[in-house]
């Protein structure tokens, strides 16, 4: 712990060298900081993590505000025009265009000159707006099928690797009275990870971006064909009842207690169905299988990001706590303790965590990286396009109305 | 000559204090609401025209935002809702007079239990909704293990578009009843006992004694219980936020759900069509402010 | 009185009526009970599916321990204290002068300015919305309990005009005329012959715009976030994001949101009663 703190030191001194924040060896102040990490773990990595960087500021006022995660996403707006904090937690894409657009972001490009560039630059296009830079991200997670796999080996089953695969898995698990799939789409989100996967391995990475970027319509064949495939688990009755009840949380009791096998998630939620009594050897992860043979394999990896509000009023401050963030170290240091991956290539992955060294060997042979539906798709339609995909799986008969509803939409939102 | 002034001052005020003291005590009380909410109802019919996100200046459109939500099928969802609401927000009355009538008596402890029965109308809406997505969970609500036990269920009321709306506006009927109930308790204590005894000798009781002699005596009671349950249906929020936040897929939005979730969530900033929202609802409401000032200004006449 | 008195009935019906009531209250306060139920088990219970049994042990101490040391509940609490007290002091301020002005005196516009009164009370506050975050954006009143304070004491002078007019009206007005004809000034009238008999009504509202102000979410989400300046109506969604499917925690937050206008109504009860029911008898 103290050799990490020590090299942050030593990064942040010589970058400083070569920027022209003036401090010496101690910022002051005040730095005030807004973050959506209100699960369990991510609250506690935070905590620590800025409980380290007060350490080597001692005459720096931090205070920090910690918002409930959904809470956030309709505050942020609201926090940004009139009372910016000097650092908010936020997602890259297209996510980001709402802030950007009317300036509430500061462009932060100088701090992607130089080494910390390089060691970002994975990430620099999801972070770029008009040639722009106005984030550094934190960290990225892969989205993939987490499964017990005790119940798999019971009833033996392998991981799927093609979508037929995947069915008769789905099957078997029907058979021994198992749903296949846990789901909560009370917040809508969790059927997005559905349809973005369903929609990338049908129609391929390039088609999802133009979808969501509005150039294709929604009543397309092809968009039809990715919910065709959907259809096929939905009348299997793979996913489990009255998902539309329970948020993602709510829904992870049913996998701790056997009722279902499988959840499509992200990898932050290893830690809370390790929380919810599964053990490590239960519990395993598979890459979402090929549906269409030939469609090059996209996979989600969300990135999470911190941006300095242009109302902030500590932005020197602010800057160089981004800094600290994005250096390697820190991202190796706060990554392990959140189970998700570091995106500066000078860091390290923590080997032990067979999750995330899994997740990050599948990202690094992926075709391309999706941010994910509410990323990729302007706000206002990713809010009409999750409605839908909720609807759909309640009553996946509406689908030609739904489709219908989704265009209109986007015409108006995309004109 | 100042103390000329000074004195001929003081008897201007002096001569006019009747007229003049009332508006020195209306003067803050006007002002305070003249800023926070006459004209801010005035301002949302002009923000209605503009396409404005909430920062800088808005564009004007005029009367686009109507046109939009002419041919928004989230916007008829609503509506369709508020009627329900409406509609269902009012079995509050009937239900608050039975249990009046069941807790009318004097027996010992009584008092206590007409408080008890009150509780819910203390509580928050926010633990209301709360405490009521427990009682309707799938998994293990108090609803779905009680109709375990006849063999039925179980049934999803929150994440089901059929039942979700009249499973909040049940919640909402639960402290809405207890207001109605206190209302009705107090006016069957001021009902005249001497026009009950003339009809108990007419050999009236039972409902025909409810119905010809005590609803009619209860008129004032029920007039506030009609006002308060119609404003309530309309300005129902809270509930809905806390437990489905419009969902599954919208179906339980009500105009002044939507208008928040338009205007002021991640998706929306369209201040603009949020007010044009909020002057629909407005535009209902203003047919029962009609009536209930109409009523009241009866009655004043009848001073 | 009616229903016929209960002493006045059958034996049986009188034992049935006093064993239904129990029965009925229970039934009733179901939700509520289950939650205070819920507030005292231990995590275990839920995890073991044990949600509607007697819990295993009594884990009541260090649930409401947990809401009170580790979490932000203390510090909305102390906000709601300081967005209730603030508006109740204010709205009663305001009211017993609008009341009595409506109330006493006759001029032309009084009946106007008492209908303007009543009217914007009745209004959906929704389209206040807008306009209303717009302009404590503009005054630097975001996301401050003064900013929701004033906003709280402006709509509620409405229903406060209503109610203190009404009962200024019901006042012996020759107290007045007798305190004018001994030569006594306004404002004097007000502060000694009309204030000290508006007691009662200023206890009654005060109890009820408390209960009001302390339970209200609407305006605490569109005007403050934050722990900083937000009272514990909306506190309480984010401790339950914060512990969602934690649920003895979330139960015991919620209980503790709402003890103190339950605890208001139960000492307060004559006068809250009183309050709500104004107008309701004739």
């Amino acid at each position: 712990m103290r050799s990490i703190t020590k090299a942050s030191i030593a990064a942040l001194a010589a970058v400083t060298a070569t920027t022209s924040f003036a401090f010496a060896d101690g910022l002051s102040g005040d730095l005030k900081i807004f973050l959506d990490t209100s699960n369990p773990a991510p609250r506690e990595t935070f905590e620590t993590m800025i409980a380290e960087f007060q350490g080597m500021h001692p005459d720096l006022k931090i205070e920090t505000t910690i918002i409930d995660r959904e809470a956030y996403k309709t505050q942020i707006r609201n926090f940004l025009t009139a009372n910016a904090p000097d650092v908010a937690t936020w997602y890259a894409g297209n996510r980001m265009l709402p802030y950007v657009q009317p300036g509430l972001f500061e462009d932060v490009s100088d701090l992607w000159e130089g080494e910390l560039g390089e060691n970002l630059a994975s990430t620099k296009a999801a972070m770029t707006i008009d040639g722009k830079q106005w984030g550094v991200p934190y960290s990225y997670y892969q989205w993939g099928v987490y499964y017990r796999a005790d119940i798999y080996n019971e009833l033996g089953l392998t991981e799927p690797k093609t979508f037929e695969e995947m069915k008769s898995n789905c099957q078997a698990v029907l058979d021994s009275g198992r749903k296949c799939y846990t789901i909560g789409t009370k917040f809508l989100w969790t059927a997005a990870g559905w349809f973005d996967y369903l929609n990338m391995r049908t129609n391929g990475y390039e088609f999802h971006m133009d979808l969501t970027a509005g150039r294709v319509a929604w009543t397309d064949d092809r968009v039809k064909q990715t919910f065709a495939n959907w259809r096929e688990l939905i009348d299997m009755g793979a996913f489990i009842d009255n998902h539309t009840a329970y948020s993602w949380q709510e829904a992870i009791p049913f996998m701790a207690k056997g009722e279902a096998a499988a959840y499509l998630m992200g990898n932050f939620a290893v830690d809370a169905i390790k929380d919810a009594g599964v053990t490590d050897d239960q519990l395993d992860f598979y890459q979402f299988p090929m549906i269409v043979e030939g469609v090059p394999m996209a996979e989600e990896a969300p990135t999470d990001t911190l941006h300095i509000p242009s109302n902030a009023k500590n932005k020197a401050n602010a800057k160089a706590f981004l800094q600290y963030v994005a250096s390697a170290d820190v991202q190796t240091e706060i990554n392990a303790k959140l189970g998700q991956l570091p995106v500066n290539n000078k860091s390290s992955v923590n080997a032990d965590d067979k999750f995330v060294s899994q997740g990050f060997e599948m990202l690094n042979g992926a075709y391309a990286l999706a941010q994910f539906f509410d990323r990729d798709a302007p706000a206002e339609m990713a809010k009409v396009g999750m409605e839908g995909f909720q609807e759909f799986m309640v009553r996946p008969d509406n689908l030609d109305a739904i489709l219908t509803r989704l265009d209109a939409a986007a015409k108006r939102i995309y004109k | 000559m100042s103390m000329q002034a000074d004195h001929s001052n003081r008897s201007w005020y002096k001569r006019n204090e009747i007229a003049l003291t009332p508006w020195l005590f209306l003067i803050p009380g006007i002002l305070m609401f003249l800023f926070y909410v006459i004209l801010p109802v005035f301002q949302s019919f002009y923000i209605s025209t503009l396409d404005w996100d909430g920062l800088g200046q808005g564009t004007s459109v005029g009367l686009e935002n109507y046109r939009e939500l002419w041919h928004d099928p989230a916007f008829y969802i609503s509506l369709r809702n508020n009627l329900i609401w409406l509609a269902l927000y009012l079995l509050a009355i009937p239900a608050g007079l039975f249990i009046a009538l069941f807790l009318n008596q004097t027996v010992t402890g009584i008092r206590l239990y007409k408080s008890l029965f009150f509780f819910p109308f203390v509580i928050s809406q926010v633990v209301v909704g709360l405490v009521f997505t427990w009682f309707y969970d799938p998994t293990f609500g108090l609803l779905n293990t009680f109709i375990g036990w006849f063999g039925f269920g179980p049934i999803n009321v929150l994440g089901d578009p059929t039942y979700v709306t009249y499973g909040i506006i049940a919640a909402g009927l639960w402290p809405q009843t207890a207001y109605c109930m206190i209302l009705y308790l107090t006016g069957l204590n001021a009902v005249d006992p001497e026009q009950i005894e003339a009809a108990r000798l007419d050999g009236a009781k039972g409902w025909r004694m409810l119905w010809y002699v005590i609803i009619p005596q209860l008129k004032p009671a029920t007039f506030i219980a009609f006002v308060v349950t119609v404003i309530g249906a309309l300005r129902s929020f809270d509930l809905i936020s806390i437990m489905t936040n419009g969902g599954p897929f919208g179906e339980s939005r009500v105009l002044s759900f939507y208008m928040f979730e338009v205007a002021l969530s991640e998706y929306g900033f369209r201040m603009g069509y949020g007010a044009a929202i909020a002057v629909v609802l407005f535009l209902i409401m203003l047919c029962f402010i009609t009536y209930f000032l109409y009523s009241m200004y009866k009655e004043e006449r009848g001073h | 009185m009616f229903p016929t008195p209960i002493e006045k009935s059958s034996r049986t019906w009188q034992l049935t009526y006093q064993s239904l009531l129990p029965v009925a209250l229970v039934l009733w306060l179901l939700p509520l009970i289950a939650v205070a139920l819920f507030s005292i088990k231990p995590a275990g219970d839920f995890s073991a599916g044990n949600y509607w049994n007697l819990p295993s042990q009594f884990a009541g101490f260090e649930n409401y321990g947990r809401v009170f040391l580790e979490s932000d509940m203390p510090r909305y609490l102390l906000n709601s204290v300081f967005i209730t007290i603030p508006t109740v002091i204010g709205a009663v301020a305001l009211s017993a002068m609008t009341g009595f002005a409506l109330g006493i005196y006759r001029f032309k516009l009084n009946l106007a300015v008492f209908f303007l009164f009543v009217a914007g009370n009745f209004v959906p506050f929704q389209i206040l919305m807008v306009p209303v975050r717009d302009l404590t954006l503009q005054m630097g009143l975001y996301n401050t309990k003064t900013g929701l304070v004033l906003f709280h004491i402006a709509f509620q002078t409405g229903f406060c005009t209503l109610f203190m007019r009404n009962f200024i009206r019901a006042l012996p007005f020759e107290l007045i005329e007798a305190a004018r004809v001994e030569g006594i000034a306004e404002w004097r009238i007000f502060w000694y012959v009309v204030l000290p008999l508006m007691k009662p009504a200023i206890a009654a509202l005060a109890v009820l715009i408390f209960t009001f102000i302390w339970n209200d979410y609407f305006w605490a989400v569109v005007l403050t976030q934050g722990v900083e300046s937000q009272p514990v109506t909306a506190g309480i969604t984010s401790f339950n994001a914060q512990y969602r499917a934690a649920y003895h925690l979330m139960s015991a937050g919620s209980i503790v949101a709402a003890i103190p206008p339950v605890a208001m109504f139960f000492l307060m009860q004559k006068h809250f009663i009183a309050g709500l029911t104004l107008g309701a008898v004739k």
